[in-house]
């Protein structure tokens, strides 16, 4: 394409080289630490730590790893309440260069096509300032366990969509083309396909290294880019947060106990021997066959 | 899950809207039958007997989508679809369909849906049936519930999908009201496999891919097979063992490997015990890892959360053992033991090393 010529007022800033990477990671709850109150059901929230994403860091990984072997930057992109910018710090101190949170009122109640809405957005109008690589999120986060954002965005910025990746094997920057190992049912695909990209990335494909004293002081001091719906670039807020969310949850409960009690082995004056054996009794006795099918298997 | 429906709470009745105009004619239910390199995922079974209860329960026609290459095992994939319990088959066959992609399947799934408009659309939460729904979802701007534990009819003919909640502390039912279709993704085992009726078969309705070979950017290079083949297989086993924190560190897991290998069945543990780095993620056992459905489950030192119960409640048999009289693992299972499983693994590998040893001596 012919530029037209404008004389320049100021010298040409170099152009940017090597990869520009945005790795979308939210902030959970520590499931391990959630507990339901035993009456009401509901979820004890206080004083439950929040976590980036155990998948998320597969994903913030392999973006820091790849920035380190052909350059450039990795921004850490969130949405979330105002204190996920604890979760983007973490990122920074990780060794990520740049950190946006998109927190609004208005996202709240976001299912998975208003969270992918939202997030494109931002990710749109961080591509105004340089045009985006490589998008990277985990394979799914721990408390929505829905795996779906990833592919949402993918579908909505047009980006080559890889998920369950295990491996990059190759990237050609020049050529713009990337080869992953690809996770599917009985094997693993090797696709070769081009930038831009998405990548959903496997667990335990890498360990999260440890930051370095100068990203952790950085960290500690690094401005966090903060943008409402609008400074994110969402023109239509209508489809963010619950109004935007086809999905509607009507009801929230725990499960009932089975109606049938546990039938329990007493255990009171007997040896470990004697329990087994009851135990085997019992569970023949409930299904007469399975004997049988013990039997067979352990052949 | 045994659950009376309640009263709906007041202020929550503003979310039954009606349904827009332009979705009032999107009928019958679709599963899609996931076929990967010539061989159908179970789960799509699973599905199609799940879909002919909602279809039946809507009065409508259960469907199956067949996407696949020109090729004999895409033919009797067509037949088998019929076998599992559906009326009409969407077909599109495509050299461009051998391999999974994401960009020519969704644009075939999502061309279908647009031409033939279902109510309900359903997906095995695979990685081809996760890949692709999220896409398809994205592209028709609809409702889509990941990781369904429970699908049913509600009085206004709506799909409800339940799921966990809150990393697996609770359960949630979740409506697409105002749009279609109604799109949700289940995990092999979370349902029952039908009875196929071989005597079954119905319409066929064929379809193209409006995509050429030359406009899809990615090409699959190879398929490197795991070699899992002489391993059972989690999911599908007869009998599983499973260990929790009750066992108090890694090397204790030996004890339910033990079990399991004297019984022939499989061995898998809590999420937990992943989460400390004792087992592999293969290994779990609940919502976010293996559901599994076998004749015969034992849990030792598992607690019985949420998201571990959901992925075991389709055991025909669940034996707990836990030191905790009031773990919640007792709520639904059938035969409990409150004792350390420490203790109890050994002397029930024992047990039926002896009884299998003496049957064996008798024949």
């Amino acid at each position: 394409m012919d530029e037209p010529i404008i004389e320049a007022l100021e010298p040409p800033k170099p152009a940017p080289t090597g990869l520009n990477i945005v790795v979308c990671i939210k902030q959970v709850p520590d499931s391990a630490q959630i507990r339901v109150h035993p009456v009401t059901n509901t979820i004890m929230r206080q004083g439950v730590p929040t976590i980036i994403n155990p998948y998320d860091l597969f994903a913030l990984e392999e973006a820091l790893r790849l920035r380190d072997e052909y350059g450039g930057q990795v921004t850490v992109l969130s949405m979330g309440p105002p204190m996920a910018e604890d979760a983007l710090r973490r990122a920074l101190g990780l060794g990520a260069d740049k950190a946006v949170l998109i927190t609004d009122r208005r996202f709240a109640g976001s299912d998975t096509l208003a969270t992918s809405f939202a997030l494109t957005a931002a990710l749109t109008t961080l591509a105004e300032e340089r045009p985006i690589d490589i998008v990277f999120t985990g394979k799914q986060t721990i408390d929505g366990d829905t795996a779906q954002v990833g592919p949402g965005i993918a579908r909505r910025m047009g980006l080559n969509q890889l998920t369950y990746v295990s491996a990059i094997d190759s990237l050609d920057l020049a050529a713009q083309g990337i080869v992953v190992r690809r996770r599917s049912e009985g094997g693993v695909q090797v696709l070769r396909s081009k930038l831009p990209c998405l990548i959903t990335m496997l667990e335990d494909t890498n360990t999260i290294r440890r930051g370095t004293v100068q990203d952790l002081l950085r960290a500690a001091r690094a401005d966090v880019t903060v943008w409402s719906a609008e400074q994110a670039g969402v023109e239509d807020p209508m489809k963010c947060g619950l109004r935007g969310s086809p999905t509607v949850v009507k009801r929230v409960f725990a499960p009932s106990p089975r109606a049938e009690k546990a039938e329990m082995v007493t255990v009171e004056g007997k040896t470990p021997a004697q329990i087994g054996d009851a135990l085997i009794d019992l569970l023949f006795a409930r299904d007469p066959k399975l004997e049988a099918v013990v039997t067979a298997a352990a052949r | 899950m045994a659950e009376t429906p309640q009263a709906q709470p007041a202020g929550r009745a503003g979310l039954r809207k009606e349904l827009p105009e332009r979705f009032r004619d999107y009928k019958h239910v679709w599963v899609l039958v996931e076929i990967e390199r010539g061989k159908v995922h179970p789960v799509s079974w699973e599905l199609m007997g799940e879909g002919r209860k909602l279809a039946d329960k809507l009065g409508c026609q259960l469907a199956g989508v067949v996407i696949g290459p020109k090729a004999e095992t895409t033919k009797t994939a067509i037949r088998q679809t019929y076998h599992y319990g559906a009326d009409v088959c969407y077909i599109v066959e495509d050299e461009a369909l051998t391999d999974y992609r994401n960009e020519p399947y969704t644009q075939v799934l999502t061309d279908l849906v647009n031409k033939y408009k279902p109510e309900i659309l359903l997906l095995g939460a695979t990685p081809l049936g996760r890949d692709l729904a999220g896409s398809v979802a994205t592209t028709l701007q609809t409702g889509l519930t990941a990781d369904a534990t429970e699908l049913a009819i509600d009085d206004d003919m709506c799909l409800g999908a339940t799921r966990p909640t809150f990393g697996g502390t609770l359960l949630c039912t979740i409506y697409t009201l105002n749009h279609r279709p109604q799109m949700a993704t289940v995990r092999p085992r979370v349902m029952a496999m039908p009875e196929p009726d071989t005597k079954r078969s119905g319409r066929m309705i064929w379809d193209n891919l409006r995509m050429k070979e030359d406009d899809i950017i990615t090409k699959v290079l190879e398929f490197v097979s795991d070699n899992t083949s002489k391993e059972a297989n989690l999911a599908y086993a007869d009998i599983v063992v499973a260990g929790g924190m009750g066992l108090k560190n890694e090397a204790n897991l030996a004890l339910v490997r033990n079990l399991a290998r004297t019984l022939g069945g499989d061995w898998g543990c809590s999420r937990p015990v992943v989460q400390k780095g004792w087992a592999p993620a293969e290994r779990q056992i609940g919502q976010t890892g293996n559901t599994i459905r076998p004749r015969l489950y034992i849990a030792a030192g598992i607690s019985g959360a949420i998201q571990h119960r959901v992925g075991v409640e389709g055991a025909d048999l669940i034996v707990a053992i836990n030191t905790d009289p009031n773990a919640k693992i007792f709520e639904f299972a059938h035969l409990g033991v409150v004792a350390d499983a420490l203790t109890v693994l050994p002397a029930l590998t024992d047990a039926f090393a002896r009884r299998l040893g003496a049957r064996a001596l008798a024949s």
